[in-house]
């Protein structure tokens, strides 16, 4: 029997406050806790006459993922358990709204959106992180934290998500696809349930109705409608809004691509081409002005007949091999053996991970305040120089366009610079170069050094072999 | 209530001593060993007086195939399927133990139930018969023959979990070692804490388990130990070589 639930039951030392929401696969009350100062949410999964035994099953996924989650972008797990038969789970009760309300004004400027998107990947990436995959990436599902200075992402309801460590009651329940019909990846719609770029193409989507008004495909009933994604390509955004600028066109068709390998490599990659604009490689998906032909269409479905799974990864394992590489060179003290020393390294690392990306960054130094107007006309000129001086660097490199980004940063501190940006960008390995020991060195302290006891991913410090001779540097 | 799992110790002391200081050091209630205490391994009286001792402190250890063929001639009934390796083993270590050695062994428990918790060595239709969990029909074949919501059994020897809804045929899952898995009570679940004396995944560390009653996670646990010596002593006993090499190979 169903527990007939009212305002004041005590459910697991909880007490029942307010209803909130009647849903398809659970119930949610608003409880409190004589220990807990969080605002708490209690979900209730529909248990009971008349309920088919699956309507649980994501519920338990919820219950058996949310509690090996943690950081700012998912609600934090308080508890769970059985109050007779009526499984329960209580989480933080994050304040604020979803972005669902936003498809309703949309199209929304492209800074807008990229803006979003960025802060949408970057929550995902924290997700993949975790070794999860969150597959039922929508509007609705993504909150926005009231108050949160930093406009940081939540993603909510984990009922469909995969962990790579935990069973999959998914999968093993149900035999149809299971996600949101406009949001769900070609490959999802085949089964597959352990691609993280399922959650880029959701992604997708979700930029795509922000910025154009529009769903890409339509909201589809029935498997063959969902087949439909898998030959047929939306309508490129900038079709149907002018305005939206190439390489955003880019960056979501991008994110659309059907095939897995095709979409970026990971989240923190579309974070970085969302956050760079001018440095997004455009490729023929920024120029495409309308769908694709008839004939392309049919072999594209033909193709895709017997089209079948393709194996997967764990999120976490996937990451590893597509990380975002950093890449620190000090133009200015340009060490000729340590300079070829450096981009060997960076060769290696990026041959070893294909589906890696490379940021080649380069700190200016700057005057705390700069307010005459002339000295900032100089230190644009300056920027440009440098930053032409960069792509000069990174040429040798052969990395193909749009694996590579330049960036010149300006901070009176290059190793605040540095940390900086690894941080705002989810840089997994940084690379850079230790200089000699000088005594400028010794009187300021060393970049790398500092970088080294102070980043948040792993940092490969390059030296040039010393040779026979080269002592002196240390005992100077 | 925090309860560790040990399954098919096969009288390997060195995998034996090394799970059970791992156990207490992630802290247990309770220990339940899942037969197979003895066979293969080169220390069957240790093997006997360690989990008699445990027993006394509270251990529950139920009857393995093993610990019935060493307590008695024809006293395990799969001896006839039995391979010669196993079969030398045995009568070895029916040799190496004394009559009240014996007469412990053979006293031991088929399955015990605890809350809604069975232990047993083999499956739960048959628990004498000795048949194999091996896949997942044979694991819905033992979970609809008890009404206990988990069943801890051992004598297959990689980790492993199976689990059904109530009326459900069950599932199959490899184990992640070191990461909890909930077992939750809207289903039945059938977890292989997988052997300490003799792993057969290819990973040469033994394995064990721990369940938590209150938060329902089960962990699997891998505790690399000193095979070597474990082999070597095999070798000195005499018993069949591949018996020992196999401890290196996890095979």
């Amino acid at each position: 029997m169903p527990v007939a639930l009212r305002p004041g039951m005590q459910i697991g030392g909880f007490t029942l406050v307010t209803p909130l929401h009647e849903g398809g696969m659970a119930t949610l009350w608003k409880v409190s806790h004589p220990q807990q100062t969080l605002p708490l949410l209690m979900k209730l999964a529909r248990v009971g006459y008349g309920e088919a035994p699956t309507q649980i099953v994501g519920f338990e996924v919820e219950r058996m993922i949310l509690p090996r989650l943690a950081g700012p972008h998912v609600p934090r797990f308080v508890a769970a358990g059985d109050h007779e038969d009526q499984p329960w789970l209580v989480m933080e009760h994050v304040p604020g709204e979803t972005l669902r309300p936003l498809l309703d004004r949309a199209p929304l400027p492209p800074a807008v959106v990229a803006d979003l998107g960025a802060r949408i990947a970057d929550a995902i990436h924290a997700l993949h992180r975790q070794d999860v995959v969150h597959l039922d990436i929508k509007p609705s599902n993504l909150l926005l934290r009231e108050g949160d200075a930093e406009g940081r992402i939540v993603l909510i309801d984990f009922g469909l998500s995969r962990h790579a460590a935990l069973p999959d009651l998914i999968a093993e329940e149900f035999r149809i696809p299971i996600g949101t019909a406009p949001y769900m990846a070609p490959e999802q719609v085949l089964g597959q349930r352990d691609e993280p770029r399922s959650d880029l193409f959701a992604l997708g989507v979700t930029l795509y109705h922000l910025a154009t008004g529009e769903r890409p495909f339509g909201n589809p009933v029935g498997a063959a409608g969902l087949r439909r994604r898998l030959y047929r390509d939306p309508m490129p955004p900038r079709a149907l809004r002018p305005d939206i600028p190439r390489w955003l066109q880019e960056v979501i068709l991008h994110g659309l691509e059907v095939d897995p390998d095709a979409r970026p490599a990971t989240a923190a990659q579309l974070a970085h081409s969302l956050r760079h604009p001018e440095q997004v490689a455009l490729t023929e998906r920024a120029d495409r002005a309308h769908r694709d032909g008839r004939l392309t269409v049919m072999r594209r479905w033909w193709r895709n007949l017997g089209r079948d799974l393709m194996p997967g990864h764990a999120a976490g394992e996937h990451l590893r091999q597509a990380p975002l590489l950093m890449v620190a060179v000090d133009l200015k003290h340009a060490d000729a053996a340590l300079c070829a020393e450096l981009r060997a390294t960076t060769t290696r690392i990026a041959a070893m991970f294909p589906q890696s990306r490379v940021a080649c960054v380069t700190v200016m130094r700057t005057a705390r305040v700069a307010l005459d107007s002339n000295l900032d006309a100089q230190g644009r000129n300056r920027h440009v120089k440098r930053l032409i001086a960069l792509r000069d660097w990174v040429r040798p490199l052969g990395l193909a366009p749009e694996r590579i980004s330049v960036h010149v940063l300006e901070h009176n501190e290059p190793a605040v610079a540095l940390l900086d940006y690894a941080r705002n960008n989810g840089v997994d390995h940084l690379i850079m170069g230790a200089r000699g020991i000088t005594g400028m060195r010794r009187l300021l302290g060393s970049v790398s050094a500092r970088v080294v006891a102070e980043a948040p991913c792993t940092v490969t410090v390059v030296r040039a072999t010393a040779r026979e001779g080269d002592a002196g540097d240390a005992g100077e | 209530m925090r309860i560790a799992f040990i399954a098919d110790l096969h009288a390997n002391r060195e995998a034996g001593e090394a799970c059970l200081a791992a156990l207490s050091r992630a802290g247990h209630d309770r220990l339940v060993l899942l037969g197979d205490l003895v066979g293969y391994g080169a220390d069957p009286e240790w093997a006997v007086e360690a989990c008699a001792r445990l027993i006394d402190d509270g251990a529950i250890a139920v009857l393995g195939n093993h610990d019935a063929a060493v307590a008695a001639p024809g006293g395990g009934t799969d001896s006839g399927t039995r391979n010669p390796m196993a079969e030398a083993a045995i009568v070895w270590s029916r040799g190496r133990l004394d009559d009240a050695q014996r007469r412990w062994l053979a006293a031991l428990p088929l399955q015990v139930e605890e809350e809604d918790r069975l232990y047993v060595h083999a499956n739960a239709w048959a628990p004498g018969e000795w048949g194999y969990v091996a896949n997942a029909l044979a694991a819905s074949r033992s979970l609809a023959a008890t009404a206990q919501r988990v069943t801890f059994c051992g004598h297959v020897h990689p980790p492993g979990l199976y689990h059904s809804m109530p009326d459900g045929p069950a599932r199959a899952f490899t184990p992640v070692p070191g990461q909890a898995i909930p077992l939750l009570r809207s289903r039945r679940w059938l977890a292989l804490p997988g052997s300490a004396g003799q792993p057969r995944d290819g990973n040469p560390a033994a394995c064990c388990a721990l369940y938590d009653t209150d938060t329902l996670a089960m962990t699997w646990l891998r505790v690399p130990y000193d095979h070597h010596a474990a082999a070597e002593k095999i070798r000195r006993a005499g018993l069949p070589d591949a018996l020992a090499a196999r401890l290196a190979e996890g095979r």
